[in-house]
């Protein structure tokens, strides 16, 4: 179920009958320190479509207090932009595909600090950085939701596959307990 | 009166010493009415015989090459009361240009094939018309459609272009386009025996069809030589079992120039053996339509059946609901369901329903009067709470176009109920009414990202209409543009629906249920029941 911020107790916040469009649908998979780097985690809700998004979890360094994110250029290299991405038809032709470590984009914040998210599953990239680009700020405000970084559509042949490299919601939360320097 | 004048005897003559049978002579010949094509094959056979033997003195055949032959008639009236005997061995032409008779053998026509002989009387007809009543179709007319083996005009052409040859130009005054043709003459003589014997009228239109396909075993080899005359005729093509299909051998025979075919075949082609067998007798309605509203009121219902890796995975469907007892009353092979716009499994469709158009593929049973139809509505209406079918109708495949029209341009109504994260108050929702045609831009949802293509589409919300229930709830109407993802507006399906339902509110929103209130559409044309 959506986490209730750490310490944050908010008593308007209840729970509805059913589970949240984003937990009925969707299985939350994760994948923690990601490229080695120490709380950067991702989360990424997969539909039983087999479509995933990309997303960070709460406790990724860029949605701390105090960061504030300057930029997201979608330049990932001289010949790769993510906006280029130009995906047609139900086939979904000219889509760039992503291997689990592909880079989705670059985060820079003012205090100096760059964060790569990375793809996590392999797939056709649908969209990328597109609904953050906008308004940056976006991605600390909603992370599980509308700040969400990607939409990927996996091959149909590799639907059962890609989710073997990440973990369960329930293992992801016995990850955190035993690594309690993310949390301040 | 017989058809035949002065000027086509040599034709004649020639025509039946190669083994052709009466009513080829006369389409040969241009007869192009049809009384005598009508009459009994033995009558014009006789009557045949007559004609060719008012002249005692001896036939003079002038011959391009050899020099002129000259042919006893004797022989030939022999030969032509040999005809309904069973022999062996046939007419021909010899090198000296004498006619051989031996028994000829001109059971078999060598154009026909036997398809203006046996195969276009009395006899056949009612063998076919058998077929047809035993099939179990109600009809009021029919098109008689049939098919002849390619080899038929192969072998016209060569008759003709050998006939030709052997006849002074002048008395040929008719050229290959003046044959009428063989499926032109086998309708004459055989439309009016079909209604004849089945009562009704033969009708170009007719939804209801008889066909029959005729083929030539033995022949087809008349085929190949033609390939060898013009090999780039029959390019053979991908999933075709034969190259050498009607389309190409008469592209073919048009293309090829008359001495290349005459070097291929310098002879009239011969009797065969046998007549044509018949392939396939085969009959077929044309699919009929029938159209209505449905309302839905299961939570737990697809509108088509949902089946993964042939398991179902929920019981039934809307369209097996209603099409199924459709197809046991018209007695239909299968069945097409269409409707304006689709919900879906858990939502329900109320108020006058959703207007939906079947398509009943090769009916036996197509008449109903109106009283037949109410009662099959409300036996399909008896047999499920799940649904309810209203207006049900024939209707022709082109009103089908109405429905269709609907599902782009109309505007639909819903019902939501509607959950909020913030507890909210009746004031909190008050300014959602005051909204008119507000426009929102939605991206795919996720939801169907994987079967529909990547978009975003413009929509508008016409008006909304709030209902307070408590701290959390909401019931919320819409009226809204045709193609509106609703469920998407409410929760916002990541951000991808802009505005939605939480942004407007500044709270997270989920939808908790989803009815379509009405599908403004107005077709089918509403019954008074």
């Amino acid at each position: 179920l959506s986490k209730i911020p750490c310490g944050v107790v908010a008593p308007e916040v209840t729970m509805p009958v059913v589970p949240l469009f984003v937990d009925r649908y969707f299985i939350h998979w994760y994948k923690a320190d990601v490229k080695g780097k120490s709380c950067e985690d991702h989360c990424i809700p997969q539909h039983s479509n087999r479509i995933c998004v990309t997303t960070l979890t709460e406790s990724h360094p860029v949605l701390q207090s105090g960061k504030t994110i300057k930029s997201i250029p979608c330049q990932i290299s001289t010949n790769c932009s993510r906006l280029q991405n130009k995906v047609s038809g139900k086939c979904k032709r000219g889509a760039q595909f992503l291997t689990e470590l592909a880079p989705l984009c670059k985060i820079y914040c003012s205090d100096g600090e760059a964060y790569t998210v990375s793809s996590c599953v392999r797939g056709c990239s649908m969209e990328v950085i597109e609904n953050i680009l906008h308004k940056p700020s976006i991605l600390q405000e909603k992370p599980s939701t509308e700040g969400y970084i990607a939409v990927e559509l996996p091959k149909f042949e590799e639907s059962k596959n890609i989710t073997e490299g990440l973990l369960t919601q329930k293992q992801y939360e016995e990850v955190m307990v035993k690594m309690t320097d993310c949390r301040t | 009166m017989f058809p035949l004048t002065e000027e086509n005897k040599h034709v004649a003559q020639l025509l039946l010493s190669t083994g052709t049978c009466p009513r080829c002579i006369f389409r040969f010949c241009g007869v192009d009415f049809h009384a005598p094509y009508k009459l009994p094959y033995k009558e014009l056979l006789n009557e045949l015989q007559k004609f060719l033997d008012t002249e005692k003195d001896e036939l003079i055949l002038e011959v391009m090459n050899p020099p002129p032959k000259k042919i006893r008639l004797q022989e030939l009236e022999d030969s032509i009361d040999n005809l309904s005997q069973n022999g062996e061995g046939r007419i021909s032409l010899s090198q000296d240009g004498s006619i051989a008779s031996k028994n000829s053998n001109l059971n078999v026509c060598n154009v026909c094939l036997g398809i203006l002989q046996e195969f276009c009387e009395k006899d056949f007809v009612k063998k076919v018309c058998q077929k047809v009543e035993a099939s179990g179709f109600e009809f009021t007319s029919l098109v008689f459609s049939v098919s002849f083996p390619p080899q038929l005009s192969v072998r016209e052409v060569r008759s003709f272009a050998c006939i030709k040859l052997y006849v002074k130009k002048q008395s040929l005054s008719l050229g290959r386009d003046d044959i009428v043709q063989l499926k032109e003459a086998y309708k004459w003589i055989t439309h009016p025996l079909f209604s004849e014997e089945l009562g009704v009228p033969i009708d170009g239109k007719s939804l209801f069809e008889v066909s029959v396909v005729f083929a030539h075993p033995e022949t087809v080899e008349d085929c190949h030589f033609l390939a060898a005359i013009c090999p780039d005729c029959f390019k053979p093509a991908k999933n075709k079992q034969s190259v050498f299909t009607r389309m190409a051998v008469m592209k073919a025979l048009n293309k090829i120039k008359e001495e290349d075919f005459l070097k291929q075949f310098p002879c009239p082609p011969n009797s065969p053996k046998a007549v044509c067998t018949v392939l396939e007798i085969e009959c077929a309605h044309g699919a009929v339509f029938v159209a209505g509203r449905y309302n839905k009121y299961s939570r737990n219902l697809p509108q088509t059946p949902w089946i993964i890796d042939g398991e179902r995975k929920l019981e039934s469907s809307v369209e097996e609901l209603i099409s199924d007892h459709l197809l046991a009353v018209f007695k239909a092979e299968s069945f097409n369901f269409s409707s304006s716009g689709r919900e879906d499994v858990d939502v329900r469709t109320l108020g006058n329903g959703r207007p939906f158009a079947i398509e009943l593929v090769n009916p036996h049973r197509v008449h109903f009067t109106s009283q037949e139809i109410k009662e099959l509505q409300q036996k399909i209406n008896n047999s499920s709470n799940k649904i309810q079918v209203r207006d049900l109708q024939l209707v022709t495949r082109e009103a089908i176009g109405h429905m269709k029209e609907g599902e782009e341009e109309k505007t639909k109504t819903y019902s939501a109920l509607i959950w909020t994260d913030k507890a909210i108050q009746k004031k909190d929702i008050e300014f959602l009414n005051d909204i008119k045609d507000l426009k929102i831009d939605q991206k795919t949802p996720l939801r169907v990202l994987h079967r529909r293509p990547l978009a975003v589409r413009a929509r508008v919300i016409h008006s909304m209409e709030t209902q307070y229930v408590d701290e959390h709830h909401f019931r919320l109407r819409l009226k809204t543009q045709a193609g509106t993802y609703i469920k998407e507006f409410v929760h916002g399906d990541f951000g991808r629906t802009k505005p939605n339902i939480g942004s407007l509110m500044n709270v997270t929103a989920d939808i908790l249920e989803l009815d379509v209130e009405s599908v403004d559409v107005d077709w089918p044309p509403a019954l008074d029941d």
